[in-house]
């Protein structure tokens, strides 16, 4: 094989024109929905109407529906919200940190991973407040000036969470709406129905392409990225202290933070190739979410796995190399207790399944990869139930011990939680650029001066 | 081309970044200050070409971000160290390495909030939905593929002849003039807009009546208010006379309730010896219960002369001889029993506390009615040796 590394790949394959790139990612928002979508659709909102049955019976009932008992007081709502949490991080870290690291190829792809962000963050949200039971009380979770003169307990990791959690969606919402301007210019001068054009003015701001404004946009797009980076990993490093910060052995490790932000993009990325996998067929999209994407893509997935498989390594060894008993306790409960069907899952998807990425021909195999992304999603699943679960379910107190059973309603809403996310993301595909305009016609072939002919020629 | 309209300017298209940015820096060079590069997305090296200024709009970040940190952490002093300290897990109430996180957090929000929104509002001047670039040709093409230059009639060399020319020289796709559009008036007051307004702002407080008033009095919400338990002065079906609350079983005495076998008579028995002395502790207690029970009748100094006064029949002073005559017991009594307008103050005040007012009250008789030879006393106790 005969590869030239000195040149980068072109972002964009098959040398489109820029109007070709456009009318490719705009033909979507342009036709009316297919069969395929309306499928597509209906089996996610069946999903999603599931959810919210089960969800009415937990309001109406109480938490009493789920499986959660003493001592698991943590169940689905919290394995959940960390796993959506962490689904998340992918979307910050290709368009922050890959931006930062001037990786062009995160154009075609950066949209899209933004997106999913925002709705995997509002699934994420959506579990700690129905946690609590009384969803309409969430208010409470917010410092303000009440009768009572109380505040909320900033020392408490629970309070980090909502600001972290709130931050991270506004800063997301925001970045993935700055990125968007140009593309709804772009849209309104494109459309031709008047109902779209006002709409995509609304939203455009009537932004007018003008490099008066082009400079200060990248510099902001610069300052958001230096903002987001850090704040990508302080989110999953906060939802790691509410576990860090407690006594309960298993949980009170000073490796979570690294290990929670590890998976987090690990799980994240693994959510982004699967759902990619089929945009790119559906939309046709081969050609800006091409095969080196998703093979650069698998080479994050092969890292943060191996991450991932290191801390558990690690784990193991500090509950040994500390002496105290009761981690040691809990880390041989957790390979060979009662959740050991659930621990070796974890262990096998996240860890063993992905060093097949080490083989070129899977890395851009798209079946071989689409089954792995999925397991490492099943596998990233089962890591934070074996975390929550495992770890409460036996503590310091043998006569507490409990076996935690999910219910029907448990398993209703974590399906639920699904629905909404791919609900929005197949709404998502219909209505806005699903790759950004701007950025992938600027980094295509022969879209910026060459050298001889242009701004370095002083 | 009708004349009549005003120029905004006079735009040229090309088809290449290359042929862009000879054209910005030919016009630049030319002396043109007023005049604008559209492409559909950032040209490299655009801002040297077009001689623009770095972007100045990190300092609002600077600014807003240093906000937010110092923001955050004066609120989190302020609440966990002034308004309601509390310790929570043995930490200072100023807990630094806990206030961190949230520290971090609200930077990040305020500096990229804030830093997108003067971008967009004061750097942009956006939003402009009446400019008049938009529904021109030129703004479709270089919203899509080409890339174009405006030279607009507020530049002080703006000439329509002359700019058409020199735009001409650099050899374009395209050269268009661009008019500002006919200015459209919009009347705030059209009735569309007022029913509108009034639309929303019944669906707003309705709403709002129907959630905090109605909603949350519903199942499921009323749950917590609602619970299958007895409440004091509830029926209950578990009894047979419907009750919730219940009486003592029949010749039981409930802990601390003794009965009171003085109850209605005016002449109390001399029997009634108070059990307590006073000591510090106990004048302490009576004290504390005379102000809550007794002042506001009797006043503060049991003076009679309360904040009440007028509005009662005028509560006696507890200063008159009489009051003074009254043995222990008889002001234990009174206390227990009432008198006149006065209620019964037993299921207030317990047996205990009942003396010590009484302790209490005799020290403000005393202190009110201070003799000579008490002055004396107190100055022995003191060790003061003025004589006078």
């Amino acid at each position: 094989m005969n590869i030239d590394y000195s040149q980068e790949a072109p972002t964009v394959a098959g040398r489109l024109t820029l109007a070709q790139i456009e009318e490719l990612v705009a033909r979507p928002m342009a036709t009316k929905p297919d069969k395929k979508f309306f499928i597509a659709i209906s089996i996610s909102s069946a999903f999603l109407l599931i959810g919210a049955i089960c969800l009415g019976y937990t309001f109406y009932y109480g938490v009493g529906m789920w499986g959660n008992n003493q001592p698991v007081g943590w169940g689905f709502g919290i394995v959940n919200f960390v796993f959506w949490v962490g689904i998340g991080h992918a979307g910050t870290l290709i368009s922050a940190i890959l931006f930062l690291l001037r990786q062009k190829w995160r154009t075609g792809i950066a949209r899209f991973a933004e997106a999913m962000t925002i709705f995997a963050v509002m699934c994420a949200g959506i579990f700690p407040i129905i946690h609590t039971g009384r969803p309409w009380l969430a208010g409470y979770l917010v410092p303000y000036p009440n009768q009572h003169g109380l505040w909320v307990n900033f020392i408490s990791p629970l309070v980090w969470d909502v600001f972290a959690v709130s931050t991270y969606f506004t800063v997301s919402f925001v970045f993935w709406y700055v990125g968007l301007i140009p593309d709804f210019a772009t849209m309104r001068d494109r459309t031709v129905s008047k109902f779209k054009k006002t709409i995509y003015s609304m939203f455009s701001l009537g932004w007018r392409h003008s490099n008066r404004h082009w400079t200060h946009y990248e510099k902001s797009y610069i300052l958001l990225a230096g903002f987001a980076t850090p704040l990508v990993l302080s989110v999953h490093t906060i939802v790691s202290f509410d576990f860090a910060v407690s006594i309960l052995p298993g949980w009170h490790t000073t490796i979570f933070p690294p290990y929670f932000v590890a998976g987090a993009i690990f799980s994240g990325f693994a959510m982004v190739v699967t759902v990619l996998l089929f945009v790119r067929k559906i939309f046709n999209l081969e050609h800006i979410i091409t095969l080196n994407h998703l093979e650069k893509m698998n080479k994050v997935i092969l890292l943060t796995g191996m991450m991932v498989g290191y801390s558990y390594a690690m784990e193991f060894f500090i509950a040994w190399y500390s002496g105290v008993p009761a981690e040691t306790f809990v880390f041989i409960n957790r390979a060979f207790g009662p959740y050991a069907w659930a621990y070796w899952i974890m262990v096998s998807c996240n860890v063993i399944i992905p060093q097949f990425f080490w083989f070129r021909k899977i890395r851009r195999s798209i079946p071989a990869m689409f089954v792995i992304v999925i397991l490492v999603n099943v596998g990233m699943w089962f890591e934070r139930f074996v975390i929550v679960v495992t770890s409460l379910s036996r503590d310091f107190l043998p006569s507490s011990w409990a076996y935690f059973k999910p219910t029907i309603f448990d398993l209703g809403i974590l399906l639920g939680s699904f629905g909404l996310f791919f609900t929005l993301v197949i709404l998502f595909t219909k209505s806005l650029p699903v790759v950004s305009i701007s950025e992938v016609k600027a980094s295509a072939d022969g879209a910026q001066p060459t050298h001889h002919g242009g701004a370095y020629n002083e | 081309m009708n004349n009549d309209k005003k120029i905004f300017g006079i735009a040229a298209t090309f088809k290449t970044p290359d042929e862009i940015i000879n054209a910005a820096k030919k016009v630049s060079s030319s002396g043109f200050t007023e005049f604008d590069v559209n492409t559909p997305y950032p040209v490299h090296g655009m801002d040297k070409a077009m001689k623009i200024k770095p972007s100045k709009l990190g300092f609002v970040t600077l600014v807003m971000g240093l906000s937010g940190a110092s923001i955050a952490l004066l609120f989190m002093y302020w609440t966990m160290s002034v308004d309601y300290p509390m310790v929570i897990g043995g930490k200072p109430f100023f807990a630094l390495p806990a206030f961190i996180p949230v520290t971090f957090e609200l930077t990040v929000l305020l500096a990229t909030v804030s830093t997108v929104i003067a971008m967009i509002a004061l750097f942009f001047r956006l939003p402009d939905n009446k400019h008049p670039l938009h529904d021109t040709d030129y703004m479709k093409s270089v919203s899509a593929d080409k890339y174009g230059i405006v030279i607009e009639s507020t530049d002080s060399k703006f000439d329509e002849k002359s700019v058409t020319d020199f735009l001409k020289n650099l050899n374009p796709l395209k050269i268009e003039i661009i008019y500002y559009p006919p200015e459209d008036s919009y009347p705030i007051f059209q009735p569309k807009f007022i029913i509108f307004l009034i639309v929303v702002a019944v669906l707003v407080s309705g709403g709002t009546y129907i959630t905090l008033n109605k909603l949350l009095y519903t199942v499921p919400y009323n749950f917590m208010m609602d619970q299958d338990k007895l409440n004091p002065q509830k029926p209950s079906e578990l009894f047979a006379d419907g009750r919730g609350m219940r009486t003592p079983v029949e010749g039981t005495v409930a802990r601390g309730f003794m009965p009171y076998p003085y109850t209605g008579q005016t002449n109390p028995p001399e029997v009634l010896a108070n059990p307590y002395l006073p000591t510090k502790e106990n004048l302490e207690l009576g004290k504390s219960k005379f102000l809550t029970y007794c002042s506001p009748c009797h006043g503060n100094f049991a003076d009679g002369d309360s904040r009440l006064r007028g509005q009662f029949p005028n509560p006696p002073t507890l200063h008159s001889t009489r009051a003074r005559d009254f043995s222990d017991g008889m002001i234990y009594h009174i206390i227990t029993n009432g008198q006149n307008v006065m209620p019964s103050y037993a299921s207030q005040i317990t047996r205990e506390e009942r003396w010590a007012v009484v302790n209490y009250i005799r020290v403000l008789q005393r202190a009110k009615n201070a003799s000579d030879s008490d002055l004396i006393e107190m100055k022995k106790e003191t060790g003061s040796n003025v004589t006078n």
